[in-house]
């Protein structure tokens, strides 16, 4: 369980936010939301551990995320404004490497499933490069389906995705969240998953 | 480790998807080092006595060329975050990436610098003193490199900056690396300017990932 105690983030000069605390434990979701600029981003970024807060502490399971680094690792899952995806490389390759990354087992059978689910059937040979955005976050998003992470910290998942692909993620998400599973997201529209609670900032 | 071994596939990858960098560099290397006897003209104990020199600068400068970008790709599409979380501690991922610029661009000037050295009239005794030197401290630029560009990451006109930083980080290794050619030319023997070389090399190769990590967090923040 991650929990987050009196979080201040500084950025410049500028407080975003202060003595924030939350929550968030096994089966729920917190949905993070505020106006442009009112640091949603910070926010995941420091819940990942890629910054350090001004003020407070996050905690993953009792223990500071410092310390528990490498337990606290193993569970997160983290995804970013920028993909992380080699343009020169084909999907399967991207995934691949995302998974040694993270850690994981990689078979492709199962990343091939995944990579199918979200619609990319006979593209998992091409460089990413010659893909659309959309196309590009559809194959970010079947790490989401490879990847055993607990919590899930995802800034602004639904960019450039279609209807179709929105409700595939939505799906996963509340698969992930009734199996157990945390996240963590930030989005401008609401969503119809279970379990959630809102954080504004 | 296994970690460290698919960041060093995918950089040799890429590298192969797009060769045009790892060749250019090797291009630079092989035309500097030439225009020095087609300018000097044939004077071959002249030649003999600058070669260690120019060859070393041109492997230093060559070696500048490719710097920059060691971490740029990965921190503009944010691999370098997903890296930095990675439950690998980021050093071994770091030392991956090193080995990988070893790889393209060191192991290369190693391997051109006996064809380049014949244009300077280096005996064969001569020659494997250069390659012997160029193994151990090509290594060496890729490590101390590794640190400036870390540094310099996300800075505007980074480049100037690096070099400004890279350059008199290098200059032991040319000192030695040059002197080592140098002493073997004049009777000396190279022994002692290898041992040194190897001395700095082993020191970087635990202090330099280390630093470069430091550096790559602070630019992550």
């Amino acid at each position: 369980m991650l929990s987050a105690h009196g979080l201040t983030c500084v950025r410049g000069d500028r407080r975003l936010f202060a003595k924030l605390d939350l929550a968030v434990g096994a089966g729920e979701w917190l949905h993070v939301r505020g106006e442009n600029g009112a640091g949603k981003t910070s926010l995941l970024r420091l819940l990942a551990g890629l910054s350090q807060p001004a003020e407070g502490e996050i905690r993953w399971c009792g223990e500071p995320i410092g310390q528990a680094e490498s337990a606290y690792r193993q569970n997160l899952l983290f995804f970013g404004h920028h993909g992380a995806l080699k343009e020169d490389l084909t999907a399967m390759e991207n995934l691949g490497f995302s998974a040694a990354m993270d850690g994981a087992d990689f078979q492709e059978a199962t990343a091939l499933a995944a990579l199918y689910k979200f619609g990319l059937k006979g593209r998992e040979e091409l460089p990413v490069r010659v893909l659309s955005a959309g196309q590009k976050r559809r194959v970010m998003l079947a790490r989401l389906a490879i990847r055993k992470a607990k919590l899930w910290v995802l800034d602004e998942p639904f960019t450039a995705l279609d209807v179709k692909a929105v409700d595939l993620l939505s799906n996963l998400i509340s698969e992930h969240v009734a199996n157990g599973g945390m996240a963590v997201l930030t989005s401008h529209q609401t969503m119809p998953i279970p379990g959630g609670r809102v954080v504004q900032l | 480790m296994n970690a460290m071994l698919a960041v060093m596939r995918r950089d040799l990858l890429m590298v192969m998807r797009r060769k045009s960098e790892v060749l250019t560099a090797l291009f630079f290397f092989v035309i500097v080092s030439s225009l020095f006897p087609l300018g000097i003209g044939p004077e071959p104990a002249l030649l003999r006595k600058i070669a260690p020199g120019v060859l070393w600068v041109g492997a230093l400068l060559a070696t500048m060329l490719g710097l920059q970008r060691m971490f740029a790709a990965d921190h503009a599409d944010g691999t370098l975050e997903q890296m930095a979380i990675s439950p690998t501690p980021l050093v071994w991922l770091v030392v991956g990436k090193v080995a990988a610029h070893w790889l393209v661009s060191g192991l290369p000037l190693v391997l051109m610098a006996p064809v380049l050295g014949i244009q300077f009239d280096l005996d064969p005794g001569a020659l494997g003193v250069l390659m012997l030197a160029l193994l151990l401290g090509t290594p060496l630029l890729s490590l101390i490199g590794a640190i400036g560009a870390a540094l310099t990451l996300g800075v505007r006109g980074g480049g100037v900056l690096l070099s400004l930083l890279v350059l008199p980080l290098y200059v032991p290794a040319l000192i030695f690396g040059a002197g080592a050619v140098e002493s073997h030319i004049s009777g000396l023997g190279a022994g002692g300017h290898l041992s040194l070389l190897a001395a700095i090399l082993t020191l970087a190769v635990f202090f330099a990932p280390w630093a470069a990590t430091a550096a790559l967090r602070i630019a992550l923040e």
